[in-house]
């Protein structure tokens, strides 16, 4: 049986234990129809041209995981921003567990969707917002169909939260296959302001398949800094679908450091519905083996005096592949738009590929908008320069790397989460350099 | 004199006619609506061809006729009916023409409206032209100059006849016949076009040029163009179309193959000026075009295009730069106006070592226009050192019209370069001010930035078609900004 069967089996078995009258159940209905109608997306479709999923599809996944399974905090410490403190929301298998987590509900809610999918007192919540923002497309509504647990996030108005919050998906290699559909819920209100770390981490060499939804909505004035750690294991995929919608002068940022794994596409969409909203996309990409990472980005300017910026940089070695997709729609309405796109690549080895489709539709004629992008190499001189200097060749390489992804680095804003990227890519070059510079 | 405003440049250019727009009355015979075997045979038949050439069209036919049309392209256009076109349409019966004087008084008296007079320009003795008049080839000027140095430049139908060799090594090994549905279309169908073959080491000692013209109604215009140069041989080919104003929308489906063996140089402009339809949008000419050439070791290919007509284009000129330190060149500059759609762009495959490309495109959206730009640069894993430099950038005039950028950029080898830059803006306030301040008004302001603006690709245009595309530009987008 092929997983799109298996799941829309799966489904049939799931739906039976659902309450019938729960409004998510509607919701849920349509969803595993869309999916069951359209599949799993394949390379014909102009969105997935780069990306196949038949490596990742072919595995016997168990969708629903028994989860019993505890994990010490000891072993999976070097996950977190252990020297900080923070909120924390940690999945094991899917699962919430109470006992790695951190959470509150004084004077701001950061909990679980579960929990507020199903008691009263969020209902007007998720009525106004739970599915509202995810795409209609068929793997985002995959997740819509089998979503259970996830963070619940929701940041009152003109409330400042003062740590960061890290949500954090472990598997634990339980089942010698796993599929995982976290769905996390975040509503920034007005003026409010909040710093989300979001990781997913397989703890063995098992194969995992995550397919996960995140959905925000950024109220009038708010501002959102979001950081995506992808550092996962070599069988470990991951296909991520953020949306966010942004109101009148809010400012969101997402950064994706995507390091490891075996597959990972970002499908990371911004929807300006306000004026004055400022849109910041920023991304590290560096791999090798066969490991491949996919950027699918989508910029909506709806609204007139808003800004976007798109910064991509990548790095391939080996037999890697790297895309980046990115669509910047200007709507006629949206005028004096500033929207710029940069994708930055270097190859490395001989059998690596990029494939690089950064678009524009424009119909506003009172904008800027541009977009770059650059494929090459080392630059021979800078290389001399360093190893003329007696730094050896790995170490010149690994300052060049590092200093062509620090435009992405620096406008990090938590020290310790900086200092803890430096060091990932430190490991993933293979050098041992202290990048604080 | 009252102040000229903006308003009234835009009423100017609203009311401004397509100027090519007349037809001609000239006794045709026109085949029957309609496409089966029978017609594909029967078009080969009137064309006296070979056998080979007979089962090559039958060939093409079958393809097509499991082959979908393609909707992926940024455009929107009521599908043809391909069984209400003819697809054969000939000014007259007669044979072909061995002198001008022979030709059709009231045909020659179309092409002195259209700007190009035969006898003047055999006189001046500078371009040779092959002219196409809806699906046949009506005559070649400075045949016998050209022989001399043992260029072949002919009608294909003639090549067909004359050069079969020639044909049948090379028709269809850059664009084969099932390469696309257009393609396809045109392999079966086509009527005529041009021909050209340049000898080993002979530079072209004048512009070749083919006009191009649709005039009967119900029609399709499928040409299919070929120009081998041959090693170390250079040559220039100028192509520019028209066709009248009219209702319905016509078809215009061609296939241009360019081969440039080793160390050879072929140059190709075009400036494509169909019937853009009025100004609600009705009628106007659907520009279907394939066109792609292959180069050789050290070959170069440069293409040019003013593209300004057509309510619907849909047109990729490419090079597949096959050979090592072969070059490709794409320069284009698409103009939209009213209800036009333009998707258009270039494909660069580079396969051979140190082969470099360059694009520069420039798109001008006004009025109720879509203008897209789609490219291709793929760089193959043999491709060592391959360079490349695109540059897109659009212009928007108004609000109601829309740019848009679809580069593909694949990278397989890591001693690529490849630079890709895009940018949307509009004609700064700032920089019309500053004219207009020096005593500059604003209808010659505009003019005056859109030259500049599109002045990297007219400057690769040959002389005598840069002053016809800059006046084109003019008439296409005088006061058209908001």
């Amino acid at each position: 049986m092929n997983l799109k069967d298996k799941l829309v089996s799966s489904y049939l078995a799931f739906d039976d234990h659902l309450e019938d009258d729960s409004p998510i159940h509607e919701i849920r209905k349509k969803a595993i129809h869309t999916f069951e109608e359209k599949g799993f997306p394949t390379k014909k479709e102009e969105d997935w041209k780069y990306t196949s999923l038949k490596s990742i599809l072919n595995k016997d996944y168990s969708v629903f995981p028994k989860g019993d399974k505890e994990v010490k905090f000891k072993k999976v410490r070097n996950y977190f921003l252990y020297d900080i403190d923070s909120y924390k929301l940690v999945f094991i298998d899917g699962v919430y567990s109470s006992f790695l987590s951190e959470t509150t509900h004084d004077g701001l809610d950061i909990c679980l969707l579960s929990a507020a999918l199903s008691k009263s007192k969020y209902k007007a919540v998720i009525e106004n917002y739970y599915n509202k923002a995810a795409a209609k497309n068929s793997i985002s509504s995959l997740n819509t169909a089998f979503a259970r647990e996830g963070a619940y996030i929701n940041i009152p108005k003109n409330k400042e939260v003062e740590k960061p919050i890290e949500i954090i998906n472990f598997s634990t290699g339980n089942e010698s296959a796993l599929m995982v559909q976290p769905r996390n819920l975040i509503v920034v209100g007005e003026n409010a302001h909040v710093q989300i770390i979001e990781r997913h981490q397989s703890l063995t060499a098992n194969p995992v398949f995550t397919n996960s939804v995140t959905e925000i909505f950024a109220e009038k004035r708010a501002y959102l800094d979001y950081y995506k750690i992808q550092n996962d294991k070599e069988n470990a995929s991951l296909i991520d679908n953020t949306t966010i919608h942004q109101e009148q002068d809010s400012n969101c940022k997402v950064h994706s450091f995507s390091l490891g794994g075996k597959l990972t596409r970002n499908n990371l969409n911004f929807i300006q519905n306000g004026e004055h909203c400022e849109s910041t996309l920023k991304g590290v990409t560096i791999l090798k083996d066969k490991q491949h990472v996919d950027h699918n980005t989508l910029v909506k300017h709806n609204a007139p005096n808003c800004e976007s910026h798109q910064d991509y940089k990548g790095l391939y070695a080996d037999s890697s592949t790297g895309v980046f997709n990115g669509k910047v729609i200007v709507e006629k309405q949206a005028q004096k738009i500033n929207a710029f796109q940069q994708n930055n690549n270097i190859l490395i080895d001989d059998n690596a590929t990029v494939n690089a489709k950064p678009q524009l539709e424009i119909f506003a004629d009172d904008v800027k908008c541009s977009h770059g992008c650059t494929i090459g190499q080392f630059d021979e001189d800078a290389l001399f320069y360093l190893r003329s200097r007696g730094i050896g060749l790995k170490e010149a390489q690994a300052l060049l790397m590092y200093a062509f992804a620090n435009t992405v680095l620096e406008s990090v804003k938590i020290p310790e989460l900086k200092r803890r990227i430096n060091k990932l890519i430190a490991n993933k070059i293979g050098v041992n350099i202290g990048f604080d510079i | 004199m009252a102040k000229f405003t903006e308003n009234d440049l835009k009423k100017d250019l609203e009311t401004k006619e397509y100027e090519y727009g007349f037809y001609t009355d000239i006794e045709s015979e026109t085949f029957p609506i309609g496409l089966n075997e029978d017609i594909v045979k029967a078009i080969s038949k009137k064309k006296n061809e070979p056998q080979w050439m007979t089962d090559w069209r039958l060939e093409a036919f079958m393809h097509w006729k499991s082959m979908e049309e393609p909707d992926w392209a940024n455009v929107n256009y009521k599908k043809p009916n391909f069984q209400d076109i003819s697809y054969y349409s000939a000014p007259n019966s007669k044979p072909k023409y061995e002198s001008i004087d022979e030709v059709d008084p009231e045909l020659l008296d179309t092409f002195n409206r259209l700007g190009i007079s035969l006898d003047e320009q055999k006189k001046l003795a500078g371009v040779a032209v092959d002219i196409v008049v809806d699906s046949v080839s009506v005559a070649t000027t400075f045949k016998k100059t050209l022989a001399e140095k043992g260029i072949i430049f002919c009608s294909i139908s003639e090549a067909i006849q004359d050069h079969p060799d020639l044909v049948k090594k090379y028709i269809g090994t850059v664009v084969p016949q099932k390469d696309n549905f257009y393609a396809a279309l045109n392999s079966a169908v086509f009527s005529d076009g041009s021909f050209c073959y340049i000898p080993k080491g002979v530079k072209c000692p004048m512009e070749l040029s083919t006009y191009f013209r649709i005039n009967q109604a119900g029609t399709g215009q499928f040409e299919r163009t070929l120009v081998i140069a041959d090693k170390e041989s250079y040559v220039s080919y100028l192509e520019g179309c028209t066709a009248p104003s009219r209702d319905e929308n016509q078809l215009h489906a061609a296939v241009v193959e360019l081969i440039a063996l080793d160390n050879a140089e072929i140059k190709y402009s075009t400036v494509q000026n169909w019937y853009p339809g009025n100004k609600e949008g009705r009628g106007g000419v659907y520009n279907f075009v394939t066109k792609r050439g292959i180069c050789e070791k050290n070959a170069k290919i440069s293409w040019t295009q003013v593209e300004t007509g057509s309510a619907v284009t849909w047109k990729y000129p490419s090079c597949i730069l096959k050979g090592d330190n072969s070059i490709g060149e794409f320069y284009s500059i698409a103009v939209t106006n009213n209800f036009q759609q333009a998707d258009t762009g270039t494909k660069m495959i580079h396969l051979g070592k140190n082969t470099k490309s360059t694009i520069i495109s420039k798109g001008i959206s006004a009025g109720k226009s879509q203008n897209s730009y789609r490219g291709l640069v793929k760089i193959n894993k043999n491709a060592q050192n391959a360079r490349n430099f695109s540059q897109c950038d659009s212009l928007l005039m108004g609000n109601e019209c829309g740019a848009h950028t679809f580069p593909y950029i694949e990278a397989k080898n890591k001693s690529a370069q490849i630079e890709h830059e895009a940018t949307t803006s509009k004609i700064g306030e700032d920089q019309i001010f500053y004219c207009n301040q020096r005593g500059i008004d604003t209808e010659k302001a505009i003019a005056l930035i859109v030259n500049g603006f599109s002045k990297e690709v007219l400057n690769k245009l040959p002389m005598e078609f840069a002053v016809e595309a800059q006046k084109l530009l003019e008439i296409s987008l005088e006061g058209s900004v908001g």
